[in-house]
């Protein structure tokens, strides 16, 4: 099963939108409820990421019987050290996105642990491309 | 533990229209979402000063119990409509975050 999304940059109003729909399609298909928290988890994250830190994205999640596929691939201002970014505690949010409570350097950080493979490549000025895998 | 018995112990104000009999067990206290999403538990009542829209998605990703607003806060119009379609219980106090998790923490435990 192929399922696409499309984020907008800056439009906090739908952030999540994605991250709800995976889920119940998890939910219908009886994957194991522990692997569903994960993979929501990470693609919220990585979800939440376009639309505070990029100009806009798709979201491709590829289901079949034994792993949950997603790529969130963005046009944005890139990443110049994926190794800081990963760091717990780095951002670089605005203060309007702090004030929501996001901002705390966390995110990265989430999906590494609730991944069982994460990929992120990027290209400063470009974009950003998140790889996530996970087992069913 | 049941939220309704805890609205009623507690003293809380419900804004919405999400079924109260539910169950909850313990709770976690953040206003940053990410610390949310990587360490509160299913079941857990949330205590924040968020208040936007987009606490009812982590709250519904994460299957917590409640939202609980702290300090006289209370949800923006479109957070109580997300929270109705959700089925995610929005409560508020005008008692500080301290002090609830405080008398939160005293009756689940
Ligand atoms: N898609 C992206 N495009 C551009 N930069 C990004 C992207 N994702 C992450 N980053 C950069 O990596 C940093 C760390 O990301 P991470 O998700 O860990 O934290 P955050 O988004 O700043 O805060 P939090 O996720 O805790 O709300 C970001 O502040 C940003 O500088
Ligand atoms: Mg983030």
């Amino acid at each position: 099963m192929k399922f696409e999304y499309k984020v907008q940059g800056g439009n906090f109003s739908k952030a999540g939108y994605a991250s709800s729909d995976l889920k119940k399609i998890l939910k219908q298909l009886n994957v194991n409820p522990a692997i569903i928290k994960r993979v929501v988890v990470a693609l919220y994250e990585a979800e939440v990421n376009i639309v505070a830190h990029a100009y806009n994205g798709t979201i491709t999640i590829d289901i079949d019987d034994k792993q949950v596929r997603i790529v969130l691939e963005d046009q944005g201002p890139g990443i110049p050290s994926i190794e800081q970014a990963m760091q717990k505690g780095f951002s670089t949010a605005s203060p309007h996105v702090r004030e929501m409570g996001f901002g705390a350097g966390m995110g990265l950080p989430n999906i590494k642990k609730n991944a069982d493979v994460m990929n992120i490549t990027s290209k400063v000025n470009v974009g950003t491309t998140v790889e996530i895998i996970n087992y069913i | 533990m049941k939220i309704n018995e805890l609205i009623e112990k507690t003293n809380l104000k419900q804004f919405g229209t999400a079924d109260i009999n539910r169950d909850f067990e313990g709770g976690y206290a953040s206003d940053l979402l990410s610390d949310v999403m990587g360490n509160a538990k299913e079941k857990n009542v949330w205590i924040t000063m968020q208040t936007h829209k987009n606490v009812v998605a982590v709250a519904s990703l994460k299957d917590i119990a409640a939202i609980v607003f702290s300090n006289g806060n209370t949800p923006e119009s479109d957070t109580i409509e997300a929270a109705n379609e959700e089925d995610v219980i929005l409560l508020g106090t005008t008692k500080g975050t301290y002090e609830i998790c405080g008398e939160i923490y005293q009756i689940a435990k």
